[in-house]
């Protein structure tokens, strides 16, 4: 993008102190650069979402139903019934602050409606005014609205609601401070589905949405060219290792169901990833006659209909138990996700489960009984590549990451929605002798967010993508100038996209690898060719002489 | 001067004066110490059960505690059982910490932003709202359950030592209780934040000030009573056993400054079921902390789960079955 504020630009407007005056007198103003596009309306009709239309943020006329604020108040009244988070949350915040600088997005913008308690408030304000007690007899009081803090839900309220829910991505940072747990998550979500209502997506997840919903994937990839990208992998890796690593498809009888991102499959670096679980499941199928398969059916672990509405996630997850089902493996394994694995952890069971016809997950290999996925019988991958290190089943080649000094960010939903914290810092360490880890504020339950996750991943909202990734790049710039840190390992599909343009901006000394491209690459196949490069075709090294 | 907290200063020291002129100047006793303080404690009785009801009235549809630490995951990896509890005992622990060493907000960091060749974002550990807020909190109950001496006859063993333990400095006569000062320093320092900090400036509300000003205003009309305008003691036993027996009696030689005190506790009582005071009420309640991260062990049942149209392999391998079959993909059915 030409327009793009450059690095010392965007430093420069960093201002974390709010104007004076009241948040609620200030009109939300539609910002190029801040915010995604539209949906489309063929991608909302997939799944018969409500409103689908042209419409354009930047216009006055949004083209809403008629009765648009009777379907938004009924809409927060069922859903106060239906979760408690959500009636607690607009009840007993205090606005004590704790929140305040703990978001990214205030880090990275200094725009106070981006600090967590204010984002809520925008809601807050309106259910206050419709639904509690006090704030009906204050509306009645001339001024009395304002003591409070209530208003009315008029369309400028609307719109800041759009404007300012996508840009949360919902990382639960915040809740990890707030004295009541009160997770902006939580009503950001509440906000999506409201907007939802009225047909307010954005274009980046719904069209994904869409994609999966039909083709099971969020680019919409075809059966035949999800295979042929895997084939292109399986002739790469034939050159790099000279072993044929060709992955199984929609294998009934298998022993597991592997399902990851589809973001591994087409997008780099996440393909070295994608690479490094087939060179590991080839790595299992002949040493240990593990059998795994890959599914185009059930090809995305991704689920941006999290990112939409509680039913739009249902019914994107069903075709993970669906799959394992019909095809009838043991259980299913799941790949590096950040947002697949809240869902998976802790939605999936109870929307689409019991999973009564998989069996407890036990490593064949090892023997390990995986006790906390006993119920929802889906493993994380590092959690299965730890096990197989700490049996020492995997022959692993330390020597082939030997150039790469990494630091690991922890991904928002494994790291605040599911604690796999040493799981992935195990499998690194087993591959790799140089780690540092970041400031302690920046990782484990208090990681920052890439800036880029809860579906704004997108292209026309650069400026707030690159506000939002000040935090993380600055704690990975610190490490990076402190231990010369050159690798920045992620378990998150998103991250790996996101956190490549976050470097490319902020850190460009500093490359973007999956842990199990690092797994791959040091992996020891059985009958391998003796390698010269990493999975990036780059020499590795020692071996940068006997390249050509 | 900003209306945000001048209007709240201006009707707490109004509701000051209408009790105070109220008993001084109209005589009105028996409405400031009899009618509105039992009226008061039915609002707030009714008020906070009924608020609580509603929080479990609805649903709990998913178990998505916010985890702070290491989950339960292989044999050989310490889990965090108490910032990410798997048992039952592990989130009650959790919430003891939660609730009555305020967990989370120990764990405030300041952010802080230097333009300069570093352009460093540092977090420094922010431990004084976690202070006040807790010497706040603890002052007030102690203040509370001293106070359970006019409403019990004979005085409970716990609170008479309860009340040694306040007076411990031995400082001034009647004996000074470091609660009372603890309880309004910690108000005033909540309230300086609400003033001078910038961004709690920005976010505070009307609704936010009030309380802090009533709370004050008891805290102040208590303290002057005890140690300056030194209150007729037996006179408000008296009043208070009246009270707590249900048969209320006007005792001879209590002032103003007493049912203005009482006054301003009434409007807190009430005022504490329509307000964010229910937080001391929704803090258990809260389904990020007091929930087990182990639903992929245990299923959670969500009440209202229903079903959902979904896209299924059969509908999809007819959308593609030719391609599938060109590409050696396994098919259910073969045309």
């Amino acid at each position: 993008m030409a327009d793009e504020l450059k690095p010392d630009e965007l430093l420069d407007k960093v201002d974390h102190s709010p104007a004076s005056g009241s948040w609620m007198d200030t009109t939300v103003q539609i910002r190029p650069g801040m915010y995604c596009y539209a949906a489309k309306p063929e991608s909302l009709e997939t799944l018969s979402a409500p409103n689908a239309r042209q419409w354009n943020p930047l216009e006055d006329d949004w083209k809403l139903p008629e009765n648009w604020q009777q379907i938004i108040h009924d809409g927060i009244k069922e859903r106060l019934e239906r979760f408690r988070t959500f009636k607690i949350f607009m009840d007993v915040c205090v606005r004590c602050g704790a929140c305040a600088d703990k978001c990214h997005f205030f880090l990275g913008t200094g725009d106070p409606k981006n600090m967590p308690v204010l984002r809520a408030e925008l809601l807050r304000s309106v259910y206050r005014n419709d639904f509690t007690t006090a704030g009906k007899i204050l509306s009645k009081i001339p001024g009395g609205e304002r003591l409070g803090g209530n208003r009315p839900l008029t369309l400028d309220v609307l719109k800041e609601w759009w404007y300012y829910f996508f840009q949360c991505t919902e990382c639960r940072r915040c809740s990890v401070f707030c004295p009541y747990g009160i997770d902006t998550a939580e009503i950001t979500i509440m906000g999506r589905e409201l907007l939802n209502l009225l047909g307010l997506n954005i274009d980046w997840i719904a069209t994904p949405v869409s994609n999966c919903y039909q083709t099971g994937n969020h680019l919409g990839i075809q059966p035949h060219a999800f295979k042929d990208m895997l084939d292109f992998f399986t002739e790469d890796l034939e050159e790099i290792t000279g072993v044929n690593v060709a992955p199984q498809f929609n294998k009934k009888g298998a022993d597991i169901l592997f399902i990851t991102p589809s973001g591994d499959v087409f997008a780099d670096p996440g393909t070295y990833t994608c690479q490094g679980y087939m060179i590991l499941f080839k790595y299992l199928k002949d040493k240990y006659n593990l059998d795994v398969t890959w599914s185009t059916y059930a090809s995305e672990g991704g689920n941006f209909g999290f990112f939409t509405s509680h039913e739009t996630m249902k019914r994107l997850n069903a075709k993970m138990y669906a799959e394992a089902k019909r095809l009838g493996v043991k259980w299913i394994l799941g790949g590096e996700c950040g947002h697949m694995w809240r869902v998976i952890n802790q939605y999936m069971d109870t929307m689409n489960g019991p999973a009564d016809f998989l069996e407890v997950p036990v490593n064949p290999i090892t023997g390990t009984r995986f006790e906390n996925a006993k119920s929802t019988k889906m493993v994380h991958i590092t959690e299965f590549t730890a096990d197989l290190v700490r049996h020492n089943k995997l022959e692993l080649d330390k020597s082939r990451n030997s150039n790469r000094i990494i630091t690991f960010h922890d991904s928002c939903n494994p790291a605040r929605g599911m604690g796999l914290l040493e799981e992935p810092r195990y499998c690194i360490k087993a591959c790799c002798d140089n780690f540092f880890e970041m400031p302690e504020n920046t990782i484990r339950e208090q990681t920052f967010c890439c800036g880029s996750g809860a579906g704004l991943n997108a292209g026309e909202n650069i400026e707030l993508r690159m506000a939002g990734a000040l935090p993380r790049a600055n704690a990975v710039k610190y490490v990076h100038e402190k231990f010369d840190v050159n690798t920045l390992a992620t378990i998150c599909a998103i991250d790996r996209a996101a956190l490549s343009t976050l470097c490319e901006y902020w850190v460009p000394e500093v490359e973007v690898a999956g842990v199990h491209e690092l797994i791959g690459n040091a992996l020891i196949l059985p009958g391998e060719k003796k390698r010269t490069t990493d999975l990036r075709m780059e020499p590795l090294p020692g071996m940068e002489d006997e390249d050509e | 001067m900003n209306q945000k907290y001048m209007l709240p200063l201006t009707s707490v020291f109004l509701l000051f004066l209408l009790a105070y002129a109220g008993v001084e100047g109209a005589g009105m006793q028996w409405f400031f110490g009899i009618v509105v303080p039992y009226a008061a404690v039915l609002a707030f009785v009714a008020g906070f059960i009924y608020r609580v009801m509603g929080w479990s009235a609805s649903a709990v549809p998913f178990r998505i505690p916010t985890t702070c630490g290491q989950q339960k995951s292989l044999p050989w990896i310490k889990q965090n059982r108490i910032d990410n509890p798997d048992t039952t005992l592990g989130v009650f622990l959790r919430m003891v910490l939660e609730v009555f060493a305020f967990r989370s907000l120990f764990r405030n960091t300041k952010a802080a932003f230097n333009r300069n060749e570093k352009n460093r974002l540092t977090y420094s550990w922010e431990i004084f709202l976690w202070v006040g807020a807790l010497a706040f909190h603890y002052a007030f109950l102690v203040v509370i359950l001293r106070h359970l001496r006019f409403f019990l006859n004979p005085v409970p063993f716990l609170v008479k030592g309860l009340e040694y333990l306040d007076g411990i400095v031995q400082l001034g006569l009647p004996g000074l209780f470091v609660s009372g000062v603890v309880l309004l320093g910690g108000a005033l320092f909540l309230l300086a934040r609400r003033i001078f900090d910038e961004k709690v400036s920005y976010i505070s509300l009307a609704a936010d000030y009030f309380p802090l000003f009533l709370i004050i205003g008891i805290a102040v009309t208590g303290i002057s009573m005890r140690y300056f305008t030194k209150v007729d003691i037996f006179g408000v036993k008296i009043f208070t056993m009246g009270l707590a027996t249900f048969h209320p009696v006007i005792p001879e030689g209590v002032g103003g400054l007493f049912y203005a005190h009482l006054f301003l506790v009434s409007v807190l009582l009430v005022y504490i079921p329509v307000s964010k005071l229910m937080h001391m009420g929704g803090v258990f309640l809260s389904p990020t902390r007091n929930m087990a991260n182990n639903t992929r062990m245990k299923r959670h049942i969500n009440p209202w789960n229903y079903a959902v149209e979904i896209h299924t392999y059969e509908q999809y391998e007819d959308d593609f079955r030719e391609k599938m079959i060109d590409a050696g993909l396994p098919v259910d059915k073969k045309e």
